[in-house]
């Protein structure tokens, strides 16, 4: 701790005491909803409505506004939860398990989404509903991943070593991520390669890409939100029988 | 070595192994074409079927017995002992798949120029389907009924191995040049010796609380 100031070590002892961590989530939910109204709405009509048609796709295009940022934020969120994981166990911070925990069936939802979506894409644009593509089945693997962690924390009772184990998990997974990524690039691929993320200019036009980020840090803000409360019910579970969570009965009764 | 004792446990995951590969030529059609390009998937999707099958008794009959709790006591640490039975399990379980590899390369009708590729895979990664499952297997061994969480926690692992192997097989029945994925697996091999130990210990401790 010594190279941070003293004032960011007491900020972060105090966030992670649970009574304090649940205030906190309290006061931030509601303004993070109503940033993440005011960035999807922006960011749908932008995408449904003012975004061009593309030259090649037609309309059907436009199910990439859900379809990238849910990709990205399934990656996103399997990267947190090892870093979470790591924290859980190197600190045994009650929160980062708590967090982990709260976050995993959050990033399951997205990866599903991204299939879903991915799925419905290819439909008109390959003819196929599926095809056994290096990304698309890397999508599927990662969802399996996030089973894996789902159903190992439902299996164990004690939820303490329970978390400690999805942690275990969480960061082999995140060392077998890229060696599945580029394992199944093997494969010679018809998935159209990334267009944002390359090096030089990004092969997108600016008007796609605005709509498109939008969508990106609303699908953040979004997951903020859902882990938060997803958060804050595991606390409750966890601590039911401490003397804030009484106290908060009584003040809610 | 305990496990030699009791063959029957041990004959096994041989016999699955020989099972499902007949099951194959039974759903698909006996066509030699058909049977010949699939063969490599065929061997090395069973393999790991028939490893998966085998990896609870990895830990198992410790964990019942409470020799578990010896090795976490014992003045060495506890990730060389997780080691030992990585390595004991690979010998009564990884070994005699390979040893029966090539009979059932014969029978799907493998040609001879994939034949010795189909070993070097086998040799290089039946260990690390013994490695990668060990981790699945400390983090389940504590439930009572760990069999399906256990296949979802270690497939997803699998499959990079399964890829490099089973493509690695693919090119030389094709003729092609397959060093890559030779030494890819072998790297993966050497990583996996290294590093998978310290979170197999990790997870026993924690299923041990």
């Amino acid at each position: 701790m010594s190279i941070f100031p003293d004032s960011v070590g007491r900020f972060f002892h105090r966030t992670a005491s649970p009574p304090y961590f649940y205030a906190l989530a309290d006061r931030f939910i509601p303004w993070l909803t109503g940033i993440l109204l005011i960035l999807l709405a922006a960011g749908l009509v932008d995408g449904l409505y003012l975004a061009p048609t593309d030259y090649q796709q037609g309309e059907s295009y436009r199910i990439m506004f859900i379809h990238v940022p849910a990709a990205w934020m399934s990656l996103f969120i399997y990267v947190l939860l090892a870093v979470m994981g790591g924290i859980a166990l190197v600190w045994r911070m009650k929160l980062a398990e708590v967090m982990l925990v709260a976050s995993a069936p959050i990033g399951a939802g997205f990866t599903f989404i991204a299939l879903v979506t991915g799925s419905l894409w290819g439909k008109p644009m390959w003819g196929t509903w599926w095809v056994w593509d290096a990304r698309l089945t890397f999508e599927l693997i990662l969802l399996f991943q996030y089973l894996g962690i789902i159903s190992l924390y439902n299996a164990i009772e004690d939820k303490r070593s329970a978390a400690r184990a999805v942690a275990i998990l969480a960061l082999v997974g995140v060392v077998n991520v890229p060696i599945i990524h580029y394992s199944v690039e093997w494969w010679s691929t018809l998935h159209q390669g990334p267009t944002v993320t390359k090096m030089d200019k990004p092969s997108i036009h600016i008007s796609m890409l605005i709509p498109l980020l939008l969508m990106a840090v609303a699908f953040k803000v979004y997951y903020l939100i859902a882990a938060l409360q997803n958060a804050k019910l595991e606390l409750l579970k966890r601590e039911s029988s401490s003397q804030w969570v009484k106290n908060l009965l009584e003040k809610s009764a | 070595m305990l496990a030699f004792r009791r063959r029957a446990e041990m004959a096994n995951p041989i016999f699955f192994f020989v099972l499902i590969v007949t099951m194959f030529p039974l759903a698909i059609g006996a066509q030699p074409h058909l049977l010949q390009s699939m063969a490599p998937g065929v061997i090395w999707v069973s393999a790991l079927l028939a490893t998966l099958l085998s990896l609870d008794g990895l830990f198992r009959s410790d964990f019942d017995d409470g020799s578990i709790e010896q090795m976490l006591l014992s003045p060495q640490p506890l990730s060389v002992l997780v080691l030992g039975k990585i390595i004991a399990h690979w010998l009564v379980t990884g070994l005699p798949l390979i040893l029966i590899a090539p009979l059932l390369a014969l029978f799907l009708g493998l040609p001879e120029q994939a034949r010795g590729t189909l070993w070097l895979t086998l040799i290089l990664a039946t260990p690390l389907l013994s490695l990668i499952g060990a981790i699945g297997v400390a983090l389940t061994v504590g439930l009572r009924r760990g069999g399906m969480i256990l296949s979802l926690l270690v497939l997803p692992l699998y499959v990079p191995v399964l890829i490099f192997a089973s493509s690695a097989v693919d090119r030389a029945a094709g003729g092609l040049p397959v060093s890559a994925q030779l030494n890819i697996l072998l790297a993966m091999l050497l990583a996996g010796l290294v590093l998978i130990p310290l979170p197999t210990s990790l997870a026993l401790k924690m299923s041990i609380n």
